[in-house]
Order: structure tokens, then C-alpha cells, then sequence
């Protein structure tokens, strides 16, 4: 009973949004000049994301899984890094990005003298976005080095490949299904970022105005607007959903 | 052990200790090539652990591992020629047949298409042909030790390990596995050690015997020597179940 309350509350605002979208209006709302261009920054920051999630975080998450021979403190410290931007409300990530890259931060005043500005740019989308995206590859990619068998790298060793070659040629591939889940978990944070993005890289149209963003301020003006915009969002989630496969989940290996 | 530096292929001079974390595993042997070494012992004696330090997956706490004239200990497994054909095979699962066997070639240099041009032989040789295309999780146990042998050798090491390698096969066919792997066995040029605790891998696979309990070497020879004067209770036992 209890767990059929828990699918209602799951599912139901969801059904509230389809039933109260302006169908008739909908293609219009949708084809609209500014919908277009979030979308398209959504789509394009969201991407860059996941890559940059991709390029740092698979590193991360071998060390991560090597981890379980260190001592306990330092495994611990370096779990609780990685899950900082999980339980940190994504206001708090923004504001701490904007200290330490805003243009009198403490890394940000530097990279003034470079003639370097990130904040409301572009790039700060992609920063904030990648600050909240990153915890879903590392410990999608953690958990299927976990479960993977590793003595094949052993194997590999003995033939002859070097460490980078049998991490290439070896590992990636044992793991790419838990690579493929993380970075479809990945896009699906950094398209619904709207907290670090708002405080870090405000909401330029054009820039960095991202579809959450757009979503919301078209709440406070055009509920219709509002509602195709968060459409948009909910159907290219169901997508995300749905090309995330069973087998590409830790431990659900097929 | 000079005498053996000299000889063409090589022979391997084995004296090491090995911690595995409190159990201490020392042993001192030689291997001349065209005598396959049996080293065999009751589970938990240290057989794996001498195994795997001569092929650098653990590091040996001292002591050396000649090959002719060449030192092992310190050298990364990659380093070594040492090919090992693990007791669960441990096949590349993501690649095919003919890709496994072509691995090693492919890390010695070749490209990946070269390299499976290479592999041909071997699969023909181990009777893989018609499963070039198959992927390991297709082979039965049999084909997959074969799969193992072939691409462990197809990297011309220069010494052969075998971990059990019977003990992943069903009972039925281990008979017939068996007088084939011997047969491949004796096409190896270089030093060979099998891993076992079967008197029946022993006499159809090795020439020599090195018994290790709880660490220490406690009786070495021919199988017939340890047949007349067993030196322990254990290959007392060992000898007498040899049709096991």
C-alpha cells in the first residue's frame, strides 16, 4: 500500500503535467525562437558535460575502485569528494564555484589577469553542469570495475601489454556497459541542472539560459510556455531512460 | 646452475621466498626445457603463489629467477616472456577466438590485422579453426583451454606456466585433454611448470616433481622415485591415487 503511495508520489506530477499541456497550442510553443535556443544550449552543454565527465571521471573511478587496498581515512576522504555534489544543494555548488572562479575568487582573479572570465558564460554552464554530473559516471564506472574480473588484466600483462595497453585494450572494454550507464546518467544530471548553473552562470538567453532555466522563469509569465518547455525536458528524460538498458547497470550484467 | 645458463633454450634457476601476507613460501628449483616440471602440494602449500611469482604477479621478497642468463625478479610481467595458462583460462570475454589468440602478437608490435594473420597457425595447430569467430563464453571447456595454450604460446614466451590445468574441464573429457596438452607440451621448446595436485597430470605432463606443503619444498624428482621412497605422508597418498 505504502509502496503504491510512493509511485503515485513518483508519478502522478508527472501525468498532472501532461494533462494540463496546452496540446493545441503545443507545436507553436515548441517551435518557438527561444525554445529552439535552449534546447539547443541544453543539448550542446549537456554534451560537452558528459564528455568532459567521461575524460576525468573514468581516471577517477579506476582509482576509486583500487582504493579498497588503501587504509580508511584517505578512502573515505576521497568517497566523500566524489559524493559532495550529490547531497550538496546545487545552489551551494554554484555559489562555491562562483568563489573560486568569479573574477575576484580565488582561482578566478588569476585567470583575470589572463583575460580569462568564466562566470555567466557558456563554459560556466558547462562547469556547473559537469560539478553535479560527475559523482553518477564515477560510481557507475566504479561498480563495474568492482564487479568485473580483474585477473584478466593480469592475463593481458603476462602477454605482453604494458599497463596503458591493457588498461586500453582490457579494461575499458570490460567496463564500457557501466561507462555507457554513467554517462547516460550523466547527460540526464547535467540536462535537468538548474541550481549551480542559475547561482554560477545565471540566465542569458542565447548563453546560458538552459531549458530548466527557460522552464522556470516562463512559470512566473506563461504557465503554457512553462509547461511545453518542461514537455521538452520530460520527454527527452523518458528517451534517456529508456536507452538505459538493464545490462548496462552494475550488477545486472547480462 | 652454470652449466645451465649455457644451455640453448635456456633453462630457468628458480630461488625465491614469497610472502603472502603471514605464510612464508620458499623454494628453490630448476627447470631444464624438454623436462616439464610438476609442482604439486596439498591446497593452500603456496603451488599458485610460487607460480605467479615467476610471472610477476606477485613480486618475489628476494631471492632470484634465472632465465639462462637473464634475472626475472624485477622485471614487470609484460617484461618477462613468460606465458601462463590460468586454471579458469581468464579469455579476453570481449574478444573473439582468433583476437585472443592474436593479443600477444598484437602487444609485441604488430597491428591488429597482421597479428590475426599470425594467429592463423595457431588455430589451426590447436584445432580452432572453424571457432575463429567465437567468443569464449561459446567454447566449452575444452576448446577454451585450447584457446588458452594457443594464445599463451603465440606469444613465444620463453617459459610456460600452467595453473591446474585440468580443473576447469568436466571429468569425462579430461582423459583425452590431457594426451593432447601433453602432446603440446613436448612441441614447447622452452622450460615448462604445471601446477596440479592430480598424480594423472603428473605422470602425463611433467617429467620432474617438486612437492611444496605448507610452503617448503619437502621432496623433489621423477614420479618413480617418489613412488618407491615417499618422503611425507602426503605424497605417500599423492602416489597411490594415480588413477584419480
Amino acid at each position: 500500500m505504502i509502496a503504491w503511495l510512493a509511485i503515485a508520489l513518483l508519478v502522478l506530477p508527472l501525468l498532472g503535467i501532461l494533462l494540463s499541456a496546452p496540446w493545441p497550442q503545443l507545436p507553436g510553443l515548441l517551435l518557438a525562437p527561444e525554445t529552439l535556443q535552449a534546447l539547443g544550449l541544453s543539448l550542446g552543454t549537456g554534451a560537452i558535460s558528459t564528455l568532459l565527465c567521461l575524460i576525468l571521471g573514468v581516471p577517477l573511478a579506476v582509482i576509486m575502485a583500487r582504493s579498497v587496498a588503501w587504509s580508511v581515512l584517505p578512502r573515505r576522504l576521497l568517497r566523500a569528494a566524489v559524493t559532495i555534489p550529490l547531497v550538496l544543494p546545487p545552489v551551494v555548488g554554484g555559489l562555491a564555484l562562483l568563489l573560486l572562479l568569479g573574477r575576484s575568487g580565488i582561482l578566478g582573479r588569476y585567470l583575470a589577469q589572463l583575460g580569462i572570465t568564466l562566470p555567466f558564460t557558456t563554459g560556466a554552464v558547462v562547469i556547473a553542469q559537469t560539478f553535479v554530473a560527475m559523482p553518477f559516471l564515477v560510481f557507475a564506472v566504479e561498480g563495474a570495475l568492482r564487479g568485473a574480473d580483474r585477473r584478466v588484466e593480469l592475463a593481458a600483462a603476462s602477454l605482453g601489454a604494458s599497463p596503458f595497453r591493457v588498461f586500453r585494450t582490457v579494461t575499458i572494454p570490460l567496463v564500457a556497459p557501466g561507462i555507457a550507464a554513467g554517462a547516460v546518467l550523466c547527460f540526464a544530471r547535467a540536462l535537468g541542472e538548474f541550481g549551480a548553473t542559475i547561482t554560477f552562470a545565471g540566465s542569458y538567453p542565447g548563453i546560458t539560459r538552459t531549458l530548466p532555466i527557460a522552464s522556470y522563469l516562463a512559470s512566473q509569465t506563461n504557465l503554457n510556455q512553462s509547461i511545453a518547455l518542461a514537455l521538452v525536458l520530460l520527454a527527452v528524460s523518458v528517451v534517456v531512460l529508456l536507452s538505459l538498458r538493464d545490462r548496462w547497470l552494475p550488477g545486472v550484467r547480462g | 646452475m652454470s652449466d645451465l645458463r649455457a644451455l640453448d633454450p635456456p633453462g630457468l634457476a628458480v630461488d625465491v621466498t614469497v610472502l603472502r601476507g603471514e605464510f612464508v613460501v620458499t623454494a628453490a628449483f630448476e627447470v631444464l626445457a624438454g623436462r616439464p616440471l610438476a609442482l604439486v602440494g596439498p591446497n593452500g602449500a603456496g603451488k599458485t603463489t610460487v607460480l605467479n611469482a615467476l610471472a610477476g604477479h606477485v613480486e618475489a621478497e628476494r631471492g632470484s629467477i634465472q632465465l639462462g642468463r637473464r634475472e626475472l625478479v624485477g622485471l614487470a610481467p609484460e617484461e618477462r616472456r613468460v606465458g601462463v595458462v590460468f586454471q579458469d583460462f581468464l579469455l579476453f570475454p570481449h574478444l573473439s577466438v582468433i583476437d585472443n589468440v592474436a593479443y600477444g602478437i598484437r602487444m609485441h608490435g604488430a597491428r591488429r590485422s597482421v597479428a590475426r594473420v599470425a594467429a592463423l597457425p595457431w588455430l589451426e595447430r590447436f584445432e580452432l579453426g572453424t571457432l575463429a569467430a567465437r567468443y569464449p563464453h561459446e567454447l566449452s571447456g575444452g576448446q577454451a583451454q585450447r584457446v588458452a595454450l594457443a594464445r599463451a604460446l603465440a606469444a613465444e614466451p620463453d617459459v610456460l606456466l600452467l595453473d591446474e590445468p585440468m580443473a576447469a574441464l568436466d571429468v569425462e573429457i579430461r582423459d583425452e585433454v590431457r594426451s593432447q596438452l601433453a602432446g603440446h607440451l613436448r612441441d614447447f621448446a622452452g622450460p615448462t611448470v604445471i601446477v596440479t595436485h592430480s598424480a594423472a597430470d603428473v605422470t602425463a605432463l611433467a617429467a620432474d616433481v617438486l612437492v611444496l606443503e605448507r610452503g617448503t619444498v619437502t621432496q623433489r624428482g621423477a614420479w618413480d622415485g617418489l613412488m618407491a621412497a615417499p618422503a611425507t605422508p602426503y605424497v605417500a597418498r599423492l602416489v597411490q591415487r594415480r588413477d584419480e
